[in-house]
């Protein structure tokens, strides 16, 4: 085995669009761009090229050190020469989505119409159209067929849509803390951490930018709602326990308890850099996935234009994205036919674990993709 | 692949061409692969062991990571040709409930198992311990084995709870035992159906 080496420096590209692209939502994006990221070296037969979907906060920087920033990628413990995800052999693609905030077009990029920021005009989109968008985005790079879609979370819901929405341009899907559709439970997580944005006086209906300000504190506080629930309550507690920070009681609304610093301090983190309106915009995004909607909510049904074969992967102690959804997923693959291979890894962390690198979770994941023919 | 078991050929011979197969108790997936080379199936393992998911994802076998003994509740009635464990059923506790949802998601089901009551078996026992064997390679303090039966009581078992045995071959080694297999015989092989049903 290679020995595990980082990618190193990594510069970001963008590709620019201008066929209108048609949106679930109606209408259609006249023009975009979409920043992505390439490792490793697309072959000869343009067949080992494998395409990397982020969650909601991920972006096209999945591995390597940015060369701007010095910011390590959002997988890199995946994917480089030697990891799991061989950027030795596959040709690995990470993307912005649309409406993203990390240069890919989105509501804090230039409405071309206006030459203002989109803001609230920005559309809805949904999976599908990532979807769509990540397709074209294949096209411009030469790659008719995609050795694997790999993706946690929301990337995992891209994996799976590839493989319905493009079925003859996916060998592989590996579809990671996921689930088919949300639960009630799950949306009203996502519709409180909204509401917090959405009332928050610097919000102005979404337009915020024109007014110099940003709903930061609405944010930070949609993203400690989210921390909450990507964490187990074990790994919370043995984190932080109720450890007080001045050792006894204060009787305060300031920070006494580690646990709310914790919160405040990646609230305030995440309001510094993340786009409010691309938060609200993903998380719909989130709650509208739903491939068996159009089928009576028969996912075995909605799987069976599906020809890719599936790695499907959930955490022991994942609530937000539990392995029982995963199982619904697994499931109904089989009952349609389709190769499929389930692990459910025993990991304390929680929702995050998709990110860690637990020795097993890794271990089922390079064997696995070490079995994809290039 | 690493070797094979004589069992393998005798379960093989009981599957059709493309057959739609789940194996429970899976272990690194090598009767599946088995079956797929030469049998073409369309087949699907269980396995709980981390290590064992490991070995059938490094087999390039569909593996399914849950707990049988909690049932198989996510999979539809009748959609296996055969569901098979292959020298597992010992280890397992829910017996009864494990046999029945074999037959329940499959039209037959193939068990094999170690025959406690084998001479050699009674042999160690009357001579004050515990059988340690090929079949039963444990030391009573390490086994994974939790049910300790015979091929007789396995029978009665079946008619118990009204499971058809549409046929029995029993092996001591790779050695066919047609008489006495209930002393004769190490290991046992079924093909079991529900009751009713026509069987193949």
């Amino acid at each position: 085995m290679t020995q595990e080496q980082s990618i190193g420096i990594v510069v970001p590209q963008t590709a620019h669009f201008s066929t209108p692209l048609p949106l679930k939502s109606g209408g259609a994006l006249a023009e975009y761009d979409l920043v992505y990221e390439t490792y490793g070296t697309l072959n000869a037969a343009r067949s080992n090229a494998v395409l990397v979907c982020h969650a909601l906060s991920g972006s096209h920087h999945v591995a390597g050190i940015d060369a701007d920033s010095g910011a390590v990628g959002w997988w890199d413990n995946l994917v480089g020469p030697g990891k799991p995800l061989d950027t030795g052999r596959f040709f690995v693609i990470g993307v912005n989505n649309l409406g993203g905030c990390y240069g890919s077009s989105g509501p804090n990029s230039t409405n071309p119409a206006t030459g203002k920021p989109w803001g609230a005009d920005f559309p809805f989109v949904t999976v599908e159209d990532w979807v769509d968008a990540q397709a074209r985005l294949a096209d411009q790079l030469g790659i008719e067929r995609f050795a694997a879609v790999v993706g946690g979370s929301l990337g995992g819901m891209q994996a799976l849509s590839w493989t319905l929405q493009y079925p003859e341009r996916v060998a592989h899907a590996l579809v990671i803390a996921s689930a088919p559709k949300l639960t009630a439970q799950n949306i009203a997580f996502n519709e409180v951490a909204r509401q917090a944005i959405l009332k928050d006086p610097e919000f102005h209906g979404g337009h915020y930018y024109e007014h110099g300000v940003v709903p930061a504190r609405g944010l930070a506080l949609a993203r400690m709602i989210g921390h909450i629930t990507y964490l187990s309550d074990d790994a919370m507690g043995q984190k932080f326990g109720r450890t007080l920070r001045h050792d006894k009681p204060v009787f305060s609304y300031d920070v006494e308890f580690e646990i709310e610093s914790y919160l405040r301090y990646q609230g305030d983190k995440f309001a510094g850099f993340f786009d409010a309106n691309t938060y609200l915009l993903t998380t719909k995004a989130l709650d509208y996935y739903d491939p068996a909607f159009d089928y009576d909510g028969d996912l075995v049904a909605a799987l069976g234009r599906a020809k890719a074969d599936y790695l499907v992967v959930s955490f022991s102690t994942d609530w937000r994205f539990a392995p029982s959804r995963s199982r619904e997923i697994v499931y109904a693959l089989m009952h349609s036919d389709r190769r499929v291979s389930y692990a459910e890894i025993d990991c304390p962390a929680g929702h995050d674990s998709f990110l860690l690198d637990d020795p097993q979770y890794h271990a089922v994941l390079r064997a696995y993709i070490d079995n994809i023919e290039v | 692949m690493s070797f094979q078991r004589y069992d393998y050929d005798v379960i093989s011979n009981w599957i059709e061409p493309g057959e739609r197969v789940l194996d429970l108790g899976c272990g690194d997936g090598s009767l599946l692969r088995h079956l797929s080379e030469h049998r073409q199936v369309r087949g699907y393992g269980v396995e709980n062991d981390p290590e064992r998911l490991l070995a059938c994802a490094r087999n390039g076998v569909n593996v399914i990571q849950i707990d049988m003994e909690q049932g198989l509740a996510g999979f539809d009635d009748g959609f296996f040709d055969h569901v098979i464990m292959s020298l597992s059923l010992q280890a397992m506790r829910n017996t009864q409930g494990i046999l029945k949802e074999m037959l329940r998601v499959g039209h037959e089901a193939v068990v094999s198992f170690p025959n406690f009551a084998y001479w050699r078996h009674r042999q160690a026992i009357l001579n004050g311990h515990m059988p340690v064997s090929k079949n039963l390679p444990y030391q009573w303090y390490d086994t994974p084995n939790v049910r300790f039966f015979t091929i007789a009581d396995f029978e009665t078992l079946c008619e118990q709870e009204d499971i058809a045995i549409h046929e029995r071959l029993a092996f001591d080694e790779d050695k066919v035992i047609v008489e006495e297999p209930n002393f004769l015989a190490s290991v046992a092989l079924y093909r079991l159906g529900r009751n009713g049903s026509a069987g193949g």
